[in-house]
């Protein structure tokens, strides 16, 4: 039990746990694991209020989404609740990774994220701006076109055997590695 | 529309009061995603470079990991024929392959914003939850991508 609160579990207690999270939303309510289907409803309710609406917000979100919503509410609770009571959360990442970002300008490795890129003030700066808005316009974007995330296509997907996830999954390393290998050296 | 007026609006509702307890039962399930998200560092951008630059198997097998529970438990589930708690058939509908251009290069598209941003859709609301503030400005940043793909669809190929 201890292990339980204190971080980082092993991978095989966390991917595991992850994967349970399908069958639980099937029985619970025949939902699909899936977050990004969130960011469609936020624009639902955005559209309700704004004029000038597209057809692909058209549609009932609290008949649809309502639920999906909730879990996401809980999501962020959850990550509250695991920074307050889940230990440290120094992330020890590998020499070799601490070297490579130590070589782009990277050198506080005491949060979830680099101080460097994710602050307020980190926001005004060419890097932290493109991690940051460029970098989540890309994922609403590209979750949205894709019609799924990691959640949707990588795990529920491809659990459900499902040839469309397949290729959405190769293509997310596919912009994840050109991501991370040609465009994160150009704004540092 | 007149239909709607026969429905029943009492509290002694049997289908209203499980329907609120369906309603609890998805804020905590999301709330143990948000642990889980933290707890295994899956929300990290340091974890998320770590597994770009191929530096640690970690990230690999916990979403492999994921993916095998998660099969075996829909193979079982179809096998079985297991039913919803409220009796329900379970049915997983198939995606539409279309010209499957769509999970190409919106799957690569999301792929850059992932090693960019260093989360995923999850991630960031966990983000989020654990206090890191300023993911805010990237989660109205992917409502706008998401308006946009919205705007754009009629003309995109799928």
């Amino acid at each position: 039990m201890a292990t339980f609160f204190s971080a980082p579990w092993p991978w095989y207690i966390a991917g595991p746990v992850i994967g349970l999270f399908v069958p639980a939303l099937l029985i619970i309510g025949n939902r699909m694991f899936g977050i990004s289907s969130n960011l469609r409803h936020m624009c639902s309710i955005c559209s309700e209020l704004l004029p000038g609406r597209v057809q692909h917000f058209r549609y009932d979100w609290k008949q649809s989404g309502l639920w999906n919503l909730l879990f996401l509410a809980g999501v962020g609770v959850g990550g509250f609740l695991a920074s307050h009571w889940g230990g440290s959360h120094n992330i020890e990442i590998s020499e070799q990774t601490r070297l490579a970002l130590g070589n782009l300008g990277i050198h506080d490795f005491s949060g979830l994220a680099p101080r460097e890129l994710f602050t307020w003030p980190a926001l005004l700066t060419l890097k932290g701006f493109v991690s940051i808005v460029v970098g989540g316009f890309l994922v609403g974007f590209g979750t949205a076109y894709a019609g799924g995330c990691t959640s949707g296509h990588a795990i529920s997907g491809l659990a459900d055997l499902q040839l469309p996830s397949l290729i959405a999954v190769l293509g997310f390393f596919v912009g994840g590695l050109i991501g991370t290998h040609f465009i994160l050296p150009l704004i540092f | 529309m007149s239909t709607q007026t026969i429905t029943v609006h009492t509290d002694t509702n049997p289908v209203q009061s499980r329907a609120g307890i369906h309603w609890l039962a998805y804020l905590f399930l999301g709330a143990c995603f948000g642990i889980t998200l933290t707890q295994s560092e899956v929300l990290s951008w340091f974890r998320i470079q770590e597994m770009f630059r191929f530096q640690s198997p970690r990230m690999y097998e916990i979403i492999a990991s994921a993916i095998v529970v998660a099969a075996v438990s829909v193979a079982l589930i179809k096998r079985l024929g297991v039913k919803t708690i409220s009796g329900e058939p379970i049915t997983i509908p198939p995606k539409s392959m279309g010209l499957g251009v769509r999970y190409a290069v919106g799957g690569t598209i999301f792929g850059l914003g992932w090693a960019l941003v260093g989360a995923c859709p999850g991630p960031l609301f966990a983000l989020l939850g654990n206090g890191v503030t300023v993911i805010i400005v990237a989660i109205v940043s992917a409502v706008a991508g998401t308006w946009l793909y919205g705007f754009l669809k009629p003309r995109l190929p799928h």
